[in-house]
């Protein structure tokens, strides 16, 4: 197996909080991979390092076994690397069309000109395509903000994509939208995947994960505890720990709490 | 209703999906439009010869220069700028000094302009490698800042004339059609500006100003590069304030400190942008054109300067609480309203 | 020289304080609502004409006027903020609430020539006279300064109490910290907004008396030269920090006062130029927060 991205032992802290601590993970080469966990484990913190938002205390990021730890986010992304984030942001008083044109502007050589028409043929021609394939080319001319956040989503996602990048980071792309369109991202996803596009996805819907991913790697308090086909994932006890807390606890309490009323009786 | 089923969309005028909510005419309307304006303002001083209509009517075309000026900086990268009059007091200043070291007379002053436009602009590029590193907040007190500043240097410089400030050379022609020079020159500046602003607005460069606006941060983690470009629309807002100014300074005879860094200035042409919708081509033309004859009359009508002083901030309160987008957007969106229930009374008969 | 360098220090402390107190409303402004007032600087001189009136024409002495013009300009902040800024929304809202504060600023300015005319004029007591002073560690001090001093403690005081041991206090921090998390306990960020305003612009009724006693004279343009100098303080101070606010107040006065020694056309441009040289080096201020990159 090809490993396309991976971190080595990412540790960061903000103020006293250790966000991550030895995180180390693997993206397989045209794998959907999962990377869950309880909120505040560190995935966001865990992008944000990867695409260069933030830098780690320790540790390394590779793409293809090249260190990209240092780079800003316009070299991550030029590097191949696309990101969304949880909170969508697009440019809401560009159309959709030029949201699109946006993404376009790195791949350009240094020889067209800045006057000249914003977006050649072949750009606008790309765009509509990956917006027909989300499903809102309709909207191409309107103002990006009149959109609605399920249509935001697919803008963010398609102008990610038109910038064809190997590797796809995505922040819980089905959090807040109602069940068909989650849907019809999931099945976006797989279509691309068969194209040979490797997706990262945060993602909290725990049916969308085990659906889509091929792989799940879980943080929980800033390290890996588990790493695996979604099947087994889901079953180790360690997993359901960081999720839900020890039944060795709630046995410990109960047996405590039986030892109290038994010595109350006598 | 999801986006997948979406597909029957209502398209535009001409199978075209309507940009940007809705535009006010058609592009042949538009086209005969500006037509017309070019004629109008090209006879306009020959029909009109009363000298007080052709005085308000260069300050006119220049302030449509200035406004449009400070909308290709301001109006497309979202950063509020309230120094701009550093810039046309610059290229005032420029014209002045040159033109009295020099010996400088008559007609050979209209070709100073273009250097008092350029020493605006080299100007422009250390203010703007400073006050570009903030944030929008700080950018506008730094602008604030560098105009005190500039209003403090042009106060004390002996070459600048000190408080007392410098004297225009005298214009050599005819008194009868004083003013005509003035505008064909002013109305050359600001069709060329407004030009510019249009293609500005259509080009990569305009695309990558206005994601800055939207997204700063996104748009340059997508690739953008973000102090080179807001530094380019600075530098050419300067350049056209520095030829407004010089041109300015001519006609109008003097430049004193006060008087040409003046903060009202700055308020003034933020408020015709806004008026006529900020971030547009035409918006900044319909402020200058609805704002500055208006400014000007009152101020010869009403002997008490405070007065306007008042009417000022008070029309620009009522902009801003009642037209936040300006004339021109919220109009096309009323006509883009208006046509869609047009069509939907269409569809139904 | 030795002297003059000495008392430019003292001058520059002492003056500094009251630039101190006008920008402490101004920062706190910004730190609840995310505005920079701009028209807090002819509100200080508003406060300045109110305090010339109660005391030119009702003979009420300064300090005692304050207990009149406090309220007052508080009513005023908390009108202008709910009329003209609570109003403005969407994606311009920085930018127009800038503007706004602006045009209310010029509003202000044209009544009050409209009303006093441009002659300058001073606040005049008999603690304002130059002979009144008390000499402190070799330097005359005026007692209008030592009045003024006792005040800014005064007014840091009920402000600090204010904000930290009031139920209301506790609303405008937790405002300042997250406006939509305060909405979601049940803070009423409306009002809390409105009355922040008005603390900040009653502030000035303060800053106003002092600044107008000790100026040597002031007419309704002075409001520029005031502003721009309270806006560089607050930014170099770092926006939102009252503390950076007090620092940079006196440390920017002093500087001036010095610089006025050798070079008094430029003094005053020391504000300006130690503005731009801390924000090249640091451009969130010397004590602001480190920016969240916020549109």
């Amino acid at each position: 197996m090809t490993v396309a991205l991976r971190t080595e032992g990412i540790a960061k802290a903000f103020g006293g909080v250790q966000a991550l601590s030895d995180a180390t993970i693997e993206v397989e080469q045209a794998s959907i991979t999962g990377l869950i966990g309880p909120n505040g484990s560190g995935k966001t913190t865990l992008f944000n390092i990867i695409t260069g938002y933030e830098r780690p205390d320790a540790g390394a990021v590779y793409l293809h076994d090249r260190p990209i730890t240092a780079l800003s986010p316009q070299r991550v992304f030029a590097a191949g690397i696309g990101r969304t984030f949880q909170l969508t942001r697009i440019f809401p008083r560009l159309t959709v069309m030029e949201n699109m044109l946006v993404a376009q502007q790195h791949g350009h050589r240094r020889r067209v000109s800045p006057l000249s028409r914003a977006g050649s043929q072949s750009d606008r021609q790309r765009a509509m395509a990956q917006l027909e394939f989300a499903g809102i080319a309709g909207q191409a001319g309107e103002l990006a903000g009149t959109l609605s956040y399920g249509q935001r989503k697919l803008l963010e996602l398609a102008y990610v994509l038109v910038a064809d990048p190997g590797i796809v980071l995505l922040d819980e792309p089905a959090g807040g939208i109602n069940p068909s369109l989650v849907g019809l991202i999931a099945d976006r996803i797989r279509a691309l995947n068969a194209a040979g596009v490797t997706f990262l996805i945060v993602e909290h819907n725990m049916e969308f994960v085990m659906s889509l991913c091929q792989h799940v790697t879980v943080l929980d308090y800033g390290t890996v505890v588990a790493t695996g086909p979604p099947e087994v994932v889901r079953a180790d006890p360690r997993v359901l720990d960081a999720y839900l807390g020890t039944g060795e606890d709630d046995q410990a309490e109960a047996d405590e709490a039986e030892a109290d009323e038994q010595s109350g009786q006598r | 209703m999801t986006t997948g089923t979406q597909k029957a969309q209502v398209a535009g005028p001409a199978g075209v999906p309507s940009a940007g909510g809705g535009r006010l005419a058609s592009p042949a309307a538009r086209l005969t439009g500006l037509g017309l304006v070019a004629v109008v303002a090209l006879i306009f001083p020959l029909v009109f010869t009363n000298a007080t209509i052709s005085n308000i009517a260069v300050q006119t075309v220049i302030f449509i220069a200035v406004a449009s000026a400070w909308n290709i900086f301001s109006g497309y990268s979202g950063y509020l700028s309230l120094g701009h009059a550093v810039f046309f007091g610059t290229g005032a200043y420029a014209v002045g000094i040159i033109a009295r070291d020099a010996n400088v007379t008559g007609d050979t002053v209209f070709a100073l302009l273009p250097l008092a436009g350029l020493i605006a602009a080299l100007v422009a590029v250390p203010l703007g490698l400073v006050a570009l590193r903030v944030r929008r907040h700080t950018f506008v007190v730094i602008t604030i800042a560098f105009f005190f500043i500039a209003q403090l240097t042009a106060s004390n410089l002996a070459i600048t004339g000190g408080s007392s400030g410098l004297l225009a050379p005298v214009p050599n022609w005819t008194a009868a059609t004083f003013n005509n020079p003035f505008y064909y020159a002013g109305l050359l500046i600001a069709a060329a500006t407004v030009a510019l602003s249009a293609v500005i607005r259509r080009s990569r460069f305009g695309l990558q100003l206005r994601a800055i606006r939207d997204d700063e941060d996104r748009a340059v983690g997508l690739g953008v590069r973000a102090m080179p470009v807001k530094l380019t629309a600075l530098v050419i807002s300067a350049f056209v304030c520095g030829l407004a100014g010089g041109l300015w300074f001519y006609f109008i005879g003097q430049a004193f400190p006060q008087f040409v860094f003046d903060p009202l200035f700055d308020l003034a042409i933020a408020l015709m942008a806004f008026f006529g919708g900020l971030g547009t081509v035409a918006g900044p033309v319909l402020g200058a054109l609805v704002l500055e004859p208006t400014q000007l009359y009152l101020t010869l009508k009403l002997t008490n300067d405070y007065l306007s002083e008042i009417l000022l901030g008070a029309v620009f309160l009522v902009v801003i609480l009642f037209l936040p987008r300006g004339v021109l957007p919220t109009a096309a969106e009323l006509a883009g309203r208006q046509r869609a229930r047009w069509q939907r009374r269409g569809d139904r008969l | 020289m030795a002297r003059e360098v000495y008392e430019a220090i003292a001058d520059g402390i002492l003056g500094g304080g009251v630039y101190a107190l006008m920008a402490a409303g101004l920062t706190l402004i910004f730190g609840v609502l995310d505005i920079i007032n701009i028209a807090q600087g002819i509100l200080v001189i508003l406060g300045a004409y109110l305090s010339y009136v109660l005391s030119v024409h009702l003979h009420i002495d300064l300090f005692i006027g304050l207990a009149i013009t406090i309220p007052v300009m508080f009513a005023i902040g908390v009108v202008i903020q709910w009329l003209f800024i609570r109003p403005l929304r969407g994606s311009e809202r920085t930018s127009m609430t800038l503007l706004a504060c602006y045009a209310v600023a010029l509003i202000i300015e044209g009544i009050l020539y409209a009303a006093f005319g441009p002659n300058f004029v001073t606040l005049n007591a008999w603690y304002t006279q130059p002979n009144a002073s008390v000499k402190l560690f070799g330097f005359y001090i005026g007692d209008i300064y030592l009045f003024g001093f006792g005040l800014a403690i005064v007014a840091v005081v009920v402000l600090y109490l204010l904000l930290y041991r009031t139920t209301f206090g506790r609303a405008v921090r937790a405002t300042m910290q997250d406006a939509t998390a305060a909405a979601l306990v049940g803070i009423e960020v409306n009002r809390v907004a409105a009355l922040t305003f008005g603390i900040g612009v009653a502030v000035t009724a303060v800053g106003g008396m002092m600044y107008g006693a000790t100026s040597g004279g002031f007419n309704p343009n002075s409001g520029y030269d005031l502003i721009s100098r309270l806006l560089a303080i607050i930014i170099l101070g770092g926006l939102g920090s009252i503390g950076g606010a007090m620092v940079a107040a006196i440390f920017m006065t002093t500087a001036e006062a010095l610089v006025d020694i050798w070079q008094p056309n430029w003094a005053v441009a020391v504000f300006y130029l130690a503005l731009v040289v801390v924000l090249v080096v640091r451009p969130t201020g010397l004590f602001g927060r480190q920016a969240v990159r916020a549109q």
